[in-house]
Formats: C-alpha cells, structure tokens, sequence
C-alpha cells in the first residue's frame, strides 16, 4: 500500500511547483476560510513534522505573576534551545501558554483546555501547590501527564496521580530535611517559623518542626500567614522569647513589605535568621529596608548570584534566559529574577524530552508510554540540560532529589556557604505511583 | 513580649489602619451622601491612586521624599480626573438611578481594574517612603513613616472637615445632600456639584492609598479590602453621616488592628462583618444615621 501511495504523492508535488504564487495563495485563502486547512496540514503531517504541543501553565496573574513571568522566559529560552538542536523526535516544540490567574479552580479549566482544545500532547509549568492540587486530578481523569514545577510535598505524599510528575525540582520536604541539620549546628535549636497558610507552608511547618526535633532542636513558635496579606508587622510581636533562630518563607506580591517589616520590627537586635529565598524571590535584596539582612542565611535551589564554583553549565543557563550574573534581567537590570525556582522549567522541558524520545512518543495515543518512559529515568548528569546540577529522580514517588545550597548575604550579595549533598534529602517511599492503573 | 507593649503595638497598627480607612471611608460617605450613589468602584480608585503614586515615584527620580511628596500631589489629582469623565461619560448619562449605578461603578471597577493590569502589570512594586526614621522603642522598632500617616491623615481629615462647614463649596454640597430640588431652585449648580463630590470622593481614596503605599506596595488587586472595610465603615457609621463615618473608621480599624495582632486577621474580619450585622438589625441607621422622614 505505502509503495502505490508514494508515487502519488510525487506526481502531486510536481503539479503544484507549476501553481503560481498568486493562485496558490487564493487557494490557501480559499481553503482557510472553508476551515479545511488545519485538518489537512494536521494529516498531511501527522506524526512527522508536526510540532509537539505543550501546554505551559502559567501564573500570569495572581499572586503567583512574578514567578510566571521568569517561568514563561525560561520555557521559551528552553523550547527555542530544543528546536535549535533538532526538537523532540525531530518534530518542533510548541508551547501552548494559558495564564490560571494562580488560583486552583481556574487551574483545572486550563488543564483540561489544553486536553481537549488545544490537543496539548502534556501540561507543564505550575508551581504553587494550591493549583497544582487544584489541577492534578483532572489531568489524572484526563489522562494527560502533567510535570510539575511546585516544590509541594503533594507529589510524593501520595495525594495526587500517575500523570502527575515533578520530576526536576525538589519538594519541601527534602528541602527543609537537608537544611535543619545545618541551622541547628550552626545558627541555634530553638526555632521560630513564620509560613504562609496553605499547602506549602503547610509542608514548611511540617517537615522542618520534624528534622528539628531529629536533630534535637525544638519549633517554639509557628506563626502562618494568609498568602493574600499586605501587612504583616502584626504578627512580628507573635514570636515567642527565647527565639534563637527565626525561619522566614513567604510568598505572594507582599514579600518585600514582609522582609522590610521584619527589619522594622527587629533593627539591628534581631536573632539569626534562616529564610526561604521564596521571601525575596523577584526581590532585590538591595532594596531600601533590607539592609538588617546582612549576615543572615537564605536557602537557595539554585544560586541567584554566580559564584566562583559555577559551573559553565550555569553559565551557558543564565545566558539563553537572559539573566546576568547578580540574577537579574539582562535587559533590566531592576527585573530580579526567581532563580531558585525557573530552572524548574527548562529541566522539566529537558526531561519531557528525553522521555519521549526514549517512548518513542509519536501522539497522544503513546501518553501512557510516555509516563513508564519517564519513570524510568533514574538520574540525571551535570548538563546544559540541567543546569542547576545532577538529581536522582525516584518513579516510584514521581519526586526528583537534588542539591541544596545555604547562601549568606554579604556585601549586596548572596554568598553560599553550604552545598548538600543529593542524599541528604533522601526519605522513605511514601506512595508507589507505579501500581497505579495508566 | 509583655502585655503592655503588645498593646502598644496593636494600638499603633490599628491607628495606622484607620487613619488610611477613614481617609478612603470618607470618601465613599461623600458620594452616598450627597449623590446617593453606592459607588462599588471607591476600591477602584483606591489601587488606581496607589499605581499613580507607583509611576509619578519611577518616572521622577528625584529622591524619595520630592517623589513622594509629587505622587502627593499627582496621583489624587489624576485619579479625580478619571472620575470626572466617568462621572460626565456613565453616571450621568443614567440620572444617577440608585439601581443602575450600582451596576454601572461595577463595570467601571473591572475596566478599572483590567487596564491596570494590562498596563502596570500583575507585579507588585514598592515607592520609597520619603522618611527613612525608625523609631526605636524598648521592646521593638517601630516605622517613622506610620506614624507620619496617622498625622497626615489627620490633617487632611481636619482640612475636609472645615471646607464642608466653612466654605461656600461646602455649603453648596451640604444643601445637595439635604433635598437637591429646592438646592437647584437656590440657583445652585447640582450639576457640577455632583461631578465635583464624585471626583472628590475618589481623590480622597488615591490620597489614602498614596499615604498607605509606601506602607504595601502598589498592586492591582489592592483595592479589594479597602472598599470592603469602607462598605463596613459607612454602614455602622451610617450611611452618609461623615462625623459617624470617620468615628467608625477609628472603631473598626482600632478594633481590626488590635484583633489581628492579639488573635488573627481573619477573626478581625469576621467580628467587623458581625458588627456590620448587628448594627443593621438593632440600629439600621447606624451610628449616626438620620432616620428616614
């Protein structure tokens, strides 16, 4: 059948190289307006070079806009370094991006958009945990593998499904479990924890009061803050006497009047402080107020500052996003980026890849192969690919382990001062995705 | 920290709260009072005098107290400007009909609120406060500049005060409120009045909005919780009453500073949405509300 058929379509080529420009224009015009066209193109190239479609969530608006914005930059640097080198299985990447406002049920309409409208092929991109548990189980229905960029624990706790993957970014737990042995060895084991209130601080509050009490320290104070507030000098006076070590992670468009607050609040009798550079993610820590930081630690994924140690994979990274080497905006240098989260996107991308390619993803139809592909990738190297560092990635939990770093603010910059190691974020399996039906 | 200055505190925060809402409240008052005219957009306005504040503060670039001090002037002036043409354009042209403006000042808070996000963007970004002081008190520091806000709203307050009793412009606006019939036979420009409170009233939200964002950052989602404290503030006030309206603000944004810091923010909320509730069953006039003749 394939031999009668080939000759055929020769004899058509030939045909249409003697069609002038203008009528095959009208013609295109023509078939366009019949709405004929994009059926055609899409069995005419099925398969074959028709582009892989991704559907990009995307915190356009909401609270979340500032990370959505880095995150879109970082996914658009990634597809275009992807289909410079060939794409997916030699077909085009294309992003399809759909803003969820950062507010779950909103979420779940763009999923299930990029299923049934779109034709998306995956979904990718969210990162704040409530969306992501808004949206998961309709990816799970739909059966659209759906890669993550969250760090909620809600992955490998075992609350969400087989399509969903957070396969390149590490989750709270294991993040605050390979930090707590270092605050309480070198900063102090009396802890106070402010958190925003909902799922991932929720984690934060947690998994950090536990590695705590592993180490023998104790959580005296554990203060949560609604995500949506603008005001937050209130909850300063909260803080139990006797703090040793205040733990700091927020989130939100307030950050910057929380930190500022803090330094307000403290002056320069402050206690240690240990944060999340959630709290100054989109922050420069050169703002006016922050001076009080100086000294203080903050937990980075990825060093927004380059460091001596970088590496020329880092480098190549910050380049392609357009960010320079304070971590800022290439092209403003006001426009702080989220580095410690946005790596999250161009590793995902990667990894989407070279699942594919090792499924032989060829449509939709091949999802499920997909999923088995990617859970079977174990570890990843050191790359252009994945800039932040190697990782272990665990099928089972459908969780990615990585490095941490601790970095100390000095002179106007962030200085790391403490690498983990991948292990030091180790748990026990709490779910196994695997048996789960596909 | 010992419960005195806790309460210190809580007492500072929560004056700081009011000085800003009853700003922002006294202008909703204004324009029920005068024009009886709900006006869902005063939030609007709000956030729209904050993202001025932002962009007069950026463009300039002349120290942080001249920036402030020229949003000061700036932002409210533009806000009044944009109230003005939907005053003459949407409000007007539906004889300011109680029902239908409601309806309408929705509208006009989404296109309000839309715009700002189409051009200012989602982001949140802050205006230096034009005094950097930092009052060091013996069990915590406490911002200079919140202090400031409470003493200019203070003023400002003092100053509308005195031009609604003093004045020949108040005087005409205070015989609106009271019957517009016979004011308009007394040859009196009801009119331009309208236009004039309206505007007003939504300078009076950009000028406690300019005060409050060095405060919180300017946002386009800001003007949410104001307008509903605002809501919450004329109510138990009573509606249109300005002596009762500034006298609530003071109660409930005391009250929702001292609950937030001894409890938390959301049972403040929730205790002002009560009042709110009680007020309307025992005394639906509120505080100071005339009883309809």
């Amino acid at each position: 059948m394939v031999d009668l058929v080939k000759p055929k379509r020769k004899k058509q080529t030939k045909q249409a190289r003697g069609v002038s420009r203008r009528t095959a224009l009208s013609g295109l015009g023509g078939a366009a307006a019949l709405g004929i066209l994009p059926g055609f193109t899409r069995y005419a190239q099925a398969q074959s070079s028709a582009p892989i479609k991704i559907g990009f969530q995307v915190h356009r608006t909401g609270i979340g806009a500032a990370y959505g914005r880095w995150y879109d930059r970082t996914t658009k640097a990634a597809a275009k370094l992807i289909n410079e080198s060939g794409g997916i299985n030699g077909r085009p990447v294309e992003i399809v991006t759909e803003d969820d406002g950062t507010d779950p049920k909103r979420g779940a309409e763009v999923v299930e958009k990029f299923a049934t409208q779109h034709g998306a092929d995956v979904a990718f991109g969210t990162l704040f945990s409530h969306v992501v548990i808004g949206s998961a189980p309709r990816a799970g229905e739909l059966k659209i593998p759906y890669f993550v960029v969250s760090e909620g624990h809600h992955v490998a706790s075992g609350m969400l499904n087989r399509y969903t993957l957070q396969p390149c970014i590490t989750d709270v737990k294991s993040q605050v479990q390979s930090m707590a042995p270092w605050v309480a060895s070198n900063l102090g084991k009396k802890v106070t924890m402010i958190y925003p209130d909902f799922a991932f601080g929720h984690d934060h509050r947690d998994y950090f009061s536990a590695a705590m009490a592993a180490q023998g320290g104790e959580v005296i104070g554990k203060i949560a803050v609604p995500p949506t507030e603008s005001s937050y000098f209130k909850y300063f006076p909260k803080i139990p006497r006797g703090t040793e070590v205040l733990y700091h992670v927020m989130v939100g468009p307030g950050v910057l009047t929380f930190v500022k607050e803090m330094g307000e609040f403290f002056g320069d009798q402050r206690p240690e402080i240990f944060g999340f550079i959630d709290s100054l993610e989109a922050v420069s820590i050169n703002s006016p107020g922050l001076e009080f930081l100086e000294g203080s630690y903050f937990w980075e994924a990825n060093p927004r500052y380059a460091q001596a140690a970088s590496t020329k994979f880092d480098a190549f990274y910050r380049a392609k996003v357009g960010v320079d080497a304070s971590g800022a905006s290439i092209d403003d240098p006001k426009d702080i980026s989220t580095y410690s989260h946005m790596f999250g996107c161009w590793e995902t991308l990667h990894f989407i890849k070279q699942g594919m390619e090792s499924a032989g993803y060829r449509g939709p139809g091949d999802r499920a192969k997909l999923i088995e592909a990617v859970e079977d990738i174990a570890a990843m190297a050191e790359s252009q690919a994945h800039p932040q560092g190697a990782k272990i990635f665990n099928g089972k939990t459908h969780q990615v382990f990585g490095h941490q770093y601790i970095s100390q603010v000095g002179d106007g910059k962030l200085n790391v001062v403490h690498k983990t190691a991948i292990e030091d974020g180790f748990y026990k399996d709490e779910v196994d995705y695997t048996s789960q039906p596909l | 920290m010992d419960f005195g200055p806790y309460l210190l505190l809580a007492t500072l925060e929560g004056a700081v709260g009011a000085a800003v809402l009853a700003l922002t409240a006294l202008g909703l008052a204004l324009v029920f009072g005068v024009m009886r005219i709900v006006n869902v957009a005063h939030g609007a306005f709000f956030m729209l005098g904050a993202i001025i504040a932002w962009w007069v503060a950026d463009r300039l670039g002349v120290g942080s107290a001249l920036n402030f001090l020229a949003a000061l002037i700036i932002a409210p002036l533009a806000v009044g400007a944009v109230a003005v043409v939907a005053e003459r354009s949407v409000l007007r042209r539906l004889n300011y009909n109680p029902e239908s403006t409601i309806v309408a000042t929705i509208g006009l808070l989404y296109v309000i609120e839309q715009v700002a996000l189409m051009t200012y963007g989602p982001d949140a970004r802050p205006v230096v406060a034009p005094w950097d002081f930092r009052i060091q008190l013996p069990w915590f520091g406490y911002s200079g500049y919140k202090i400031l806000v409470i003493g200019a709203s203070i003023a400002i307050l003092l100053a509308v005060w005195w031009g609604l009793t003093r004045t020949r412009i108040g005087l005409m606006m205070r015989a609106t409120q009271f019957d517009s019939e016979t004011a308009r036979a007394f040859a009196i420009p009801v009119d331009l009045v309208y236009g004039g409170v309206f505007a007003f009233g939504a300078m009076l939200a950009a000028v406690g909005a300019v005060l409050v964002v060095p405060i919180q950052q300017a946002h386009y989602l800001m003007g949410t919780d104001p307008l509903l404290l605002s809501f919450i503030v004329v109510i138990v006030g009573g509606l249109g009453s300005l002596r009762g309206t500034v006298l609530a603000a003071v109660i409930i944004g005391l009250s929702d500073g001292i609950i937030s810091v001894f409890f938390t923010p959301t049972l403040a909320k929730i205790i002002a949405t009560l009042a709110v509730a009680t007020i309307l069953i025992v005394r639906p006039r509120g505080l100071f509300g005339t009883r309809p003749t």
